[in-house]
C-alpha cells in the first residue's frame, strides 16, 4: 500500500542517524527512503498511559520525528504496573513531563510536542490536523468515538488499541476505503455495562503488547509497507496466549464514514455514550439512590449510628483494603438477600461508587427501603477520610 | 460447536471463557447459550430480542451482520461463534 505521509520533501539523514538507525537501513523494506518518511513523520499519541507508554517509546526509538501527546493526568502509584515511561520519582508529576523526559533521553533528535488537555470535541480537529497518523491509547469510550470521528473527518488513520483484563483488541481505524470505529461498534454500552481498567483490573503487561501492536502499525503506515490492521480486528488473549483475527467491513451506513453520513462534524460524545452532565441533584440522589459522601459516612459511623456497610466488591480487593464493611460481592448479592437487613439502613460500598450505585439500585427495587451509596467509594475514603487505607 | 466469551460477559456465563453448543443455526446456538445461562441475555439482545449495538456476534471470523442468512445461517459442529463487545481500556 502507498504512504499515508504526504511527499514533502523527506528531511535527509544525518551522519549520526546513519549509525543509530543502521538496524533499519539495511532492511529493504525500510533502508534510507523509509527512515527519511520516519524522521518526517508527525504522530499523535491520544494517552501516555498502559498503550501510549510503550507505544511513545517505540516510536521515539525508531526515529519518528515529531511525537504529540495528549494528557492531562499527573502520575500515579497505581500507574506505575504498567506505564513504563514512567518511574517512581515520577509520582506526581504530570504524564506529559515524564514522558518528555523519558523520550528526549532516549532519543534527543525527537521533536516532542505537549498537548495538556483532555481532548475534547472543541479541540480535537485542531490538535490532530497537524498530525500524519493518530494512535488512540485512551481508556473511555467517550474519547474513543470522538478520536474516531475526528480521524474519519480529517481523513488520518487511527492505528487503534484497546484492552480489558487480559484481553485485548487492535485495528487500523479511518484509513483510506477502510471501516472505522463506527462500522464496528455503531453505539457505545450503557454506562457502568463494561467496566474501566480502574474498576475491573488490568494485567501490566497486556497494553504492552497492544501498544507495540500499534505502535507496529503506525510504522508500517509510514513507511507504507506490509498489510496493515485495515479492515481487520486483532483479538489478543494473553491469559490464553491466543491471537485471532475477525474481518471488518466497512458499513455504507455508518454515520460518520458511510456513503450518506449524518455526523459531519464533532458533537457532544458524553451525552452520546449517555452520561449526562452531573447536576447539584445528582450529587444528592442518583436514580432514586440518595449519594452520601465519604466524609459524612465517617461522622455517621462515629456517631454510632445503626447502619449496615455492605462492601460488593470481591474478596480479593477486600483483603487489600476494607473499611469494615460487610462483604457481599455484587454478583452474590441477589442470592444472599436474606443475610442483608431489610429494618436497617443499607449504606453500599465499593471502589469507586459505581458498582455499590448499580447495587443499591436493585436493592431498591428488591423493596429496600433505605438504601445509600457511598460515592467514590474506598478510594474516596482513601483520599478524604483515612490516607492508611492503601489504594488499589 | 463453540463459543468464545469474551471477559467482561464471563461472569454472567459461569466464568467459563468457552461454552459447547449443538445448535443447527447461529441464532439457535445463541438460544441455547442464553437458555443455559439466562443472565447473557439483556447483555447480549435488546428488550426486543435484536443484538445490542455494542456486541458483534463472529461466526469464524466473518460478521454474522454480513452474512447473507444473517443469524439463520446454519453452523456445523467445528465452527466457532465468538461475541466481541467494546472494550474502552488503555491506560
Amino acid at each position: 500500500m502507498a504512504s499515508t505521509i504526504t511527499p514533502i520533501e523527506y528531511p535527509e539523514l544525518t551522519t549520526n542517524d546513519l549509525s543509530r538507525y543502521s538496524r533499519h537501513l539495511i532492511l529493504p523494506e525500510v533502508g534510507v527512503d523509509g527512515q527519511r518518511k520516519l524522521k518526517g513523520a508527525r504522530v499523535l499519541a491520544v494517552g501516555t498511559g498502559g498503550l501510549g507508554s510503550p507505544l511513545a517509546l517505540y516510536l521515539a526509538a525508531a526515529g519518528v520525528g515529531t511525537l504529540g501527546l495528549v494528557d492531562f493526568d499527573v502520575v500515579d502509584a497505581s500507574n506505575l504496573q504498567r506505564q513504563i515511561i514512567h518511574s517512581t520519582a515520577d509520582i506526581g508529576r504530570k504524564k506529559l513531563d515524564s514522558a518528555e523526559e523519558k523520550l528526549k533521553a532516549l532519543n534527543p533528535d525527537l521533536n516532542v510536542v505537549k498537548h495538556d488537555t483532555l481532548l475534547s470535541s472543541a479541540s480535537a480537529l485542531e490538535i490532530l490536523k497537524d498530525y500524519d497518523i493518530v494512535a488512540d491509547g485512551t481508556d473511555n469510550f467517550p474519547t474513543r468515538y470522538l478520536v474516531n470521528d475526528a480521524c474519519v473527518l480529517l481523513g488520518k488513520p487511527n492505528a487503534y488499541g484497546s484492552i480489558f483484563r487480559f484481553e485485548g483488541q487492535a485495528s487500523v481505524f479511518a484509513a483510506k476505503d477502510g471501516p472505522c470505529y463506527r462500522c464496528l461498534y455503531p453505539e457505545p454500552p450503557p454506562p457502568g455495562l463494561v467496566p474501566s481498567c480502574a474498576e475491573g483490573g488490568v494485567l501490566g503487561i497486556l497494553p504492552g503488547l497492544v501498544g507495540v501492536i500499534q505502535a507496529t502499525e503506525v510504522i508500517k503506515l509510514i513507511l507504507g509497507k506490509g498489510e496493515p490492521l485495515i479492515g481487520r480486528l486483532l483479538l489478543v488473549d494473553a491469559l490464553n496466549m491466543r491471537f485471532r483475527e475477525l474481518k471488518l467491513r466497512k458499513n455504507p451506513e455508518c454515520p460518520v464514514c458511510g456513503t450518506h453520513p449524518t455526523v459531519t462534524r464533532l458533537i457532544d460524545y458524553q451525552q452520546f455514550c449517555g452520561i449526562a452532565p452531573a447536576t447539584k441533584e445528582d450529587q444528592r440522589v442518583k436514580n432514586g439512590i440518595p449519594q452520601l459522601s465519604v466524609k459524612d459516612l465517617k461522622q455517621r459511623l462515629d456517631n454510632g449510628e445503626d447502619i449496615y456497610l455492605l462492601d460488593v466488591r470481591e474478596p480479593f480487593e477486600y483483603q487489600i483494603a476494607n473499611i469494615g464493611g460487610k462483604l457481599i460481592p455484587q454478583n452474590d448479592v441477589p442470592k444472599r438477600l436474606a443475610e442483608i437487613p431489610r429494618d436497617r439502613e443499607v449504606i453500599v460500598h465499593c471502589k469507586m461508587g459505581g458498582r455499590s450505585q448499580k447495587i443499591a439500585e436493585f436493592l431498591h427495587q428488591s423493596g429496600y427501603q433505605r438504601v445509600t451509596n457511598v460515592s467514590g467509594g474506598i478510594i474516596a475514603w482513601s483520599e478524604q477520610v483515612d490516607p492508611s487505607v492503601p489504594k488499589y | 460447536m463453540k463459543i468464545f466469551i469474551p471477559t467482561p460477559l464471563r461472569p454472567f456465563a459461569g466464568g467459563k471463557d468457552t461454552v459447547e453448543v449443538n445448535a443447527a443455526t447461529v441464532a439457535a446456538a445463541l438460544d441455547e447459550l442464553t437458555g443455559t445461562y439466562p443472565d447473557l441475555r439483556k447483555h447480549l439482545f435488546t428488550g426486543e430480542g435484536k443484538v445490542r449495538a455494542f456486541v458483534n456476534v463472529y461466526l469464524n471470523d466473518e460478521d454474522v451482520r454480513y452474512l447473507p442468512e444473517k443469524d439463520g445461517t446454519k453452523v456445523s459442529p467445528g465452527d466457532t461463534l465468538s461475541i466481541i463487545p467494546s472494550i474502552a481500556g488503555g491506560r
